[in-house]
């Protein structure tokens, strides 16, 4: 037997998602959003709803309308007579997609296939008319659309498989969930975003790395891995992330499937009743309303992940953001909206440092303001976001504070603008902790890396940076 | 790494002697277990140097390879070997108990109750450190695809019978150490780590010789003396540079290879080209013994780098032998006999040796059965070990809490059933919210409660859920009584398995399909020169 | 400069040095590869015909004229279009102001113009994988050799490099080569920006005090102890397997009680808190601003543990373990 002729020098090196399709922005023809994105949407209904292929991906960056997709999707699909399951990752997310299809189609008869936990949908959903709810999947058959998550279905067994299917978040799905579930359907549409964060697993999976159905890989992996030829899109624009946003985000964490916003220079302006005090507080929120972007830096120390400097920024900031009356202009409507405390979230990287956050904000009177981890912020939207940068403070740099998914997941839930709240330092840290990863032969590579990305970021924050000694 | 082992460990630093990590111990020690000290030539994939077996301390069966890029010297190791290790394997093969098992029926597809063979114990093998364990997986893989003589006349290099046999335990044995808490093939490194604290870093307790040092050290008023005992073992060597301490295997010190090993395997081959070319009788039996005191020579050489470590391994058996073993081990050790009466089952029907690479329903299952293992690791040691529980209390996953109040309540519904409201007092911070769930373990099966309200600083209410009887009044001891000092936990007791995965042959196109049948497993490609 | 010698002249050397075994078996496993002028790697690359590929004589005096040779026969055979074998190329790279010379293990140049860098180790493909820590560090330096393959190809028409390697290694348990192409892309940008800031090293050199020399002849222990302090370092436990100074530095860090020398992590939740000492005396309420997060999360670790050991009547314990009854305390 002689290795492999050939192969080594083929498109396996390339990226997946580098395949070109029809919609690349070209930088120099005058950009129409609007256009572009109808285009891109209107070739994945027709692989969908018309193409040969048992798949249809869409690659879909922040803010590009993946629900709106999914929705329309579903019910082209539905009007054309087509039995559609739909496979969600969360039941958050489940419920919110029965509340889209709902809202835009009240008459369309939908099941909510749930599990047999106490609680185990929203109750809104018993408010609908047309939504039947289950946790026998028979109780459901014959439903124009079903919808639950990927760990309900994979207990489904013994009906008849669905013509078709759509994967939502199939990014965030790992290849063996896929496995459990692809039997019931026989084509469907995988839509997720892949620069959020990897699906992951407790116990070692090396074993299996560089094998096409590696279980702890995502399914879109797994997917194209054994059916390369399926037709690829991508959404072009991103609606949620303003001017200022998409061009950082796009080149730090889709270097091959570039994304442009939706909106132009000064479609979007953030302004305040109050004018600044001159604190750092107030310094960063006029350098952000100005520019999209704020680095307030703290003093360079090591610290405990709950770092009460920087929490108490972090709290000091949201404060200030809702006293000084801030409002928000967008495309969206005529009038300045105010900035109201349920448009602002919280990012951080840990769970204990969210709730030191909310206890900072109890203590200055804030309510309302959201405030999460990146796991859940993801597919969350606000107008301004407030981030403790994952490595502010550090003594080091794990994998699990550079990932990829985690820092793009922070830097893009705005509609307006995102203040990060730093010790100084992180460069210097980031080149003290080189990546010297293990190498597994014949896993495609996630590029850019984190510890690339961070730099990225890095770079573009200092130019917007307010020095604050709290 | 916790907080808490963090700090056991600087402790270990202060005091100069490791400090322990948990108060029983998580894993089972067999009462007869095979050690395996294996050693490899250095950059050569497939050629080990030597061994030191067996089940008897005082007695090691010693395997050496005198020149192991010699074809046939390696597969007399290998059959060697599999004389010793496959009578020990099937010594537990045949005393079994009559277990009954739910199983379904393959024609009428419904689940019976069946009687099936269960091993009463099962072999256990110990290595010293996790390339031990690597090795064993590679030395499984290296041989479970070689064919016999009696299997395949034409095969070139056939390989002594019963080594591709070796090959598929030992790739069991392989697979099953990757399933968190199983204890059939273990690290002496690992089981040490597990319960003690040096006052090193964990690459540093990789090495055998100087976390025992840490161990062994003794707690006398000087202190420090743990830290000099294993920089001693780390990097002591006798006036002639060899280490005081030789590696654990299977990798040897390379100053070793070039002034001990290399010159007398030199002195090995030359002999043996004399011998090949005596030209009578007389001089044929000089040479002879010259080949042999070459090859006697090899042998102490290699016997000498191995022996520490033999004997550092019985050392930790010995000293977890010392702990009293934690009461869920056993339902773990349990599994562990499954899973080798299992492959017991899989060998005696003559099955195929396992394929080099998982199909995908055989690799998302494996991973899920490990994930569930870990699950079902991280709350039986939390369990059976308040100094575990302790890690999980910091992290807000458990509460120790003292019963105040106890007020019966049953549920809404027509046969209600209780649902009493128990008032808890705790200095623990645990992450409760809203109907979170915790458990508490009553008679060894866990008891649900749901987390009601805070009633000031320190003091919530639970809900009791299950475990109270059919009745409307819950049996008797169901329900926590005031005063009660009850453990709980955020983290469920038991796993639920995964979901049911296709059949292989139903593979959906996703995967690729069915995998192919019609490909068995080939032997390897050998080098057609007698080098690796 | 020879850290290994200057190890054991500070009195603490390392582990390092290589088995002649492995160190012959590498030999003869690239000979292998590069057998018959270069046709078995060719073939490996999937060429039907590798007699028709060209290999060109790369000898000259001196390493710039060995590297300036390379670049000119990297340019004819771009040029010529045809497949192309580089054994032993030499490369210049420019490190903080000074070149450093590299000697990949093969270039490839194929027809279209990319040209290609080969690594060929003697680590077996077991089943298509192999050591993830050594193909890493294969990939770290084949990134090295693509960056100083770009500088040549930026001034050679219709060059250029890819940005995945061809690391070739023994197949399963044989010595017949087996091939994988390794993406670098990683590893490309990691050591991009690092040779970008590297100016730093220079730096270092103008920061050092005066009179510093690592002159192993003519220096005491004490006299290198001090130059080699003098020089900043951050000592992690990972250094042991990189450095041989590393035991010199970990000596170094013990006695200072800092906590890195029990593992980078360790450092994660103990905020300001460097010295074993500080953080000991914070856990036991003796130091510390119980103000401090890390300080109380200490204190609530500290007490816990008592308990739990406490408890568990770890006397009892000790004695099993045929220690003193005190020992575990």
């Amino acid at each position: 037997m002689t290795p492999s002729p050939a192969a080594p020098f083929s498109s396996a090196t390339a990226p997946v998602s580098a395949v070109p399709d029809s919609v690349v922005p070209d930088s120099t023809a005058p950009f129409d959003p609007a256009a572009e994105a109808a285009r891109a949407t209107a070739g994945i209904l027709a692989d969908t709803l018309h193409g040969s292929a048992r798949g249809v991906v869409v690659d879909s960056p922040p803010g590009a309308g993946k629900s709106t997709l999914v929705v329309r999707a579903a019910l082209e699909l539905a009007a054309a007579g087509r039995p559609l399951m739909v496979v969600a990752q969360t039941n958050a997310q489940v419920d919110d997609l029965v509340l889209r299809l709902a809202e835009k189609e009240p008459g369309l008869p939908v099941g909510r296939l749930h599990s047999n936990d106490s609680d185990p949908y929203d109750k809104a959903l018993d408010e609908l008319d047309n939504v039947r709810k289950s946790a026998k999947a028979g109780d459901l058959a014959g439903l124009d659309v079903v919808i639950s998550t990927a760990a309900k279905w994979a207990h489904v067994q013994g009906v008849e498989p669905w013509g078709h299917a759509i994967v939502d978040e199939a990014y965030q799905m790992r290849s063996d969930a896929l496995l459990a579930v692809a039997g019931l359907f026989e084509r469907a549409l995988f839509v997720g975003d892949p620069g959020q964060l990897d699906p992951f697993s407790v116990v070692g999976a090396e074993q299996w790395a560089g094998l096409s159905y590696d279980p702890s890989a995502s399914a879109v992996s797994t997917l194209l891995a054994h059916n390369p030829e399926l037709p690829q899109h991508r959404l072009p624009v991103s609606w949620r992330l303003p001017a200022s946003a998409a061009p950082l985000v796009s080149d730090a964490f889709y270097p091959y499937t570039p994304f442009r916003s939706g909106t132009g220079d000064g479609d979007r302006r953030l302004s305040f009743g109050v004018p600044s005090d001159g604190s750092g507080p107030d310094r960063v929120l006029d350098e952000a309303a100005a520019s999209g972007w704020g680095l307030l830096e703290l003093p360079a120390r090591h610290t405990p992940r709950t770092d009460p400097e920087a929490v108490r920024a972090v709290a000091l900031v949201v404060r200030r953001l809702l006293d000084r009356g801030g409002a928000a202009m967008s495309e969206r409507s005529e009038e300045a909206v105010p900035l109201t405390a349920d448009r602002i979230a919280v990012g951080t990287a840990h769970r204990d440092q969210a709730s030191a956050v909310r206890a900072a904000l109890a203590d200055l009177g804030v309510t309302g303001v959201t405030v999460d981890t990146a796991n859940r912020l993801q597919g969350r939207e606000y107008d301004v976001t407030v981030v403790l940068h994952p490595l502010s403070g550090r003594p080091d740099a794990t994998a699990f504070h550079l990932e990829t998914g985690r820092l793009c997941v922070l830097a893009s839930r705005h509609r307006h603008a995102c203040i990060v709240v730093c010790r100084a330092g992180v460069g210097e840290l980031l080149d003290e902790h080189p990546s010297t990863e293990p190498v597994q032969l014949g896993v495609t590579v996630k590029f850019p890396d984190g510890w690339e990305a961070n730099h990225a970021v890095l770079a573009h924050l200092a130019e917007h940076r307010v020095h604050w000694r709290p | 790494m916790s907080l808490i082992a963090t700090l056991a460990r600087l402790e270990a630093v202060e005091r100069g002697r490791a400090q322990p990590l948990a108060t029983v111990r998580h894993r089972r020690v067999s009462e007869r277990p095979l050690v395996f000290v294996p050693m490899t030539t250095a950059g050569e994939a497939g050629a080990p140097l030597g061994a030191l077996v067996g089940t008897d301390p005082e007695e090691p069966r010693l395997l050496v390879v005198a020149q192991p890029r010699d074809r046939d010297l390696r597969s007399a190791f290998l059959a060697e070997l599999a004389d010793v290790v496959l009578p020990y394997l099937d010594g537990f093969g045949d005393e079994v108990e009559h277990v009954e098992r739910k199983e379904t029926d393959a024609e009428t597809g419904k689940r019976v109750t069946v009687e099936v063979e269960l091993c009463a114990d099962a072999p256990q093998l110990i290595v010293p450190s996790r390339a031990g364990v690597e090795f064993v997986r590679l030395l499984g893989r290296s041989m479970r695809f070689r064919r016999t003589a009696e299997q395949d006349p034409d095969t070139p290099y056939p390989a002594p019978p019963r080594v591709p046999l070796l090959g598929r335990w030992l790739t069991h044995y392989g697979e099953r150490a990757r399933v968190p808490g199983s204890s059939l093939l273990l690290a002496a490194t690992d089981l040490l780590n597990r319960h003690w604290a040096t006052g090193q870093s964990s690459l540093e307790d990789q090495h055998l010789g100087a976390l025992l040092a840490w161990i062994e050290a003794d707690d006398g008023p000087d202190g420090g003396s743990g830290a000099e005992a294993a920089l001693r073992a780390e990097l002591g060597r006798d006036r002639e540079g060899m280490l005081l301490c030789p590696p654990a295997g299977p990798a040897t010190d390379p100053v070793f290879d070039n002034r001990r090993l290399a010159p007398a395997m030199e002195r090995y081959d030359r002999a043996r080209q004399l011998l090949a070319t005596a030209e009578d009788g007389g001089s044929a039996d000089e040479r002879l013994g010259e080949l042999h005191r070459a090859e006697r020579e090899i042998r102490r050489l290699v016997a000498d780098q191995m022996r520490p470590t033999w004997s550092a391994v019985w050392r930790t058996v010995e000293l977890m032998r010392a702990l009293p073993e934690g009461s869920r081990v056993e339902d773990r050790w349990t599994r562990d006999r499954w899973s080798f009466t299992a492959h017991r089952d899989r060998v005696r029907a003559g099955e195929p040796p396992q394929p080099r690479r998982d199909d995908a329903v055989t690799a998302a299952q494996k991973l899920a059965a490990r994930e569930t293992a870990q699950a079902q690791l991280e709350a039986q040691e939390a369990l059976d070990d308040p100094l575990v529980l302790a890690g999980r209390r910091l992290a807000g996953e458990a509460f120790l809490s003292e019963v105040i109040d106890v007020e019966m309540a049953w549920s809404e519904s027509k046969r209600p059933s209780p649902r009493p409201l128990v008032t808890v007092r705790t200095d623990d911070r645990p992450h409760l919210g809203e109907r979170v769930k915790v458990f508490r373990s009553l008679e060894g099966r866990p008891q649900t409660a749901e987390f009601v309200r805070y009633e000031g600083e320190g003091t919530l209410v639970l809900r009791v859920m299950d475990r109270m009887g059919r009745a409307k009044d819950p049996a008797e001891g169901s329900v926590p009584a005031k005063g009660d000092r009850i453990a709980w936990t955020l983290f469920e007791h038991d796993q639920r398995g995964g979901p049911k995965l296709p059949d292989p042959e139903e593979t959906p196109w996703t995967h690729g399909g069915p995998p192919r049948t019609d490909t068995a497993e080939i032997p390897d490609l050998v080098t057609p020169e007698d080098l690796l | 400069m020879d850290k290994a010698a200057l190890a054991s002249a500070l009195g603490a050397p390392g582990t390092f040095g290589q088995s002649q075994f492995a160190f012959m078996r590498g030999n003869a496993f690239e000979a292998r590869v590069k057998a018959d002028g270069g046709k078995e790697l060719l073939r490996l690359l999937g060429l039907d015909d590798p007699a028709g590929a060209l290999v060109p004589d790369l000898s000259a005096a001196g390493p710039e004229g060995r590297a300036a040779r390379t670049a000119l026969a990297l340019r004819e055979a771009t040029a010529a279009g045809a497949w192309t074998l580089l054994d032993h190329p030499l490369l210049a790279l420019d490190v903080a102001g000074s070149p450093a010379y590299l000697e990949p293990d093969a270039v490839v140049v194929h027809p279209d113009g990319r040209w290609t860098v080969v690594e060929i180790k003697s680590f077996p493909m077991v089943d298509a994988s192999a050591d993830a820590s050594k193909v890493g560090a294969a990939a770290r330096q084949a990134a090295v050799y693509v960056l100083a393959l770009e500088r040549v190809a930026a001034v050679t028409d219709g060059a250029r490099v890819a940005h995945s390697i061809l690391l070739v290694c023994p197949k399963d348990f044989s010595n017949l080569p087996t091939t994988s192409v390794v993406d670098v892309r990683k590893q490309l940008s990691v050591t991009g920006r690092q040779l970008a800031r590297l100016a730093r090293v220079e730096d270092i050199a103008a920061g050092l005090p005066e009179g510093v020399t690592f002159d192993l002849e003519g220096c005491s222990a004490d006299e290198l102890t001090a130059a080699v302090e003098s020089v900043p370092h951050a000592y992690a436990p990972e250094c042991l397997a990189a450095c041989e100074l590393a035991f010199h530095c970990r000596d170094r860090a013990r006695q200072a009680g800092a906590v890195e020398t029990l593992g980078r992590s360790v450092r994660g939740e103990l905020g300001g808190l460097t010295t074993i000492g500080e953080v000991l005396a914070a856990a036991r309420g003796e130091a510390g601003d119980p103000a401090d997060p890390a300080v109380a999360a200490l204190r609530r670790a500290a007490s816990l543990r008592a308990e739990a050991l406490a408890e568990a009547d770890l006397a009892q314990q000790g004695a099993a373990a045929g220690q003193e009854a005190g020992a575990c305390r």
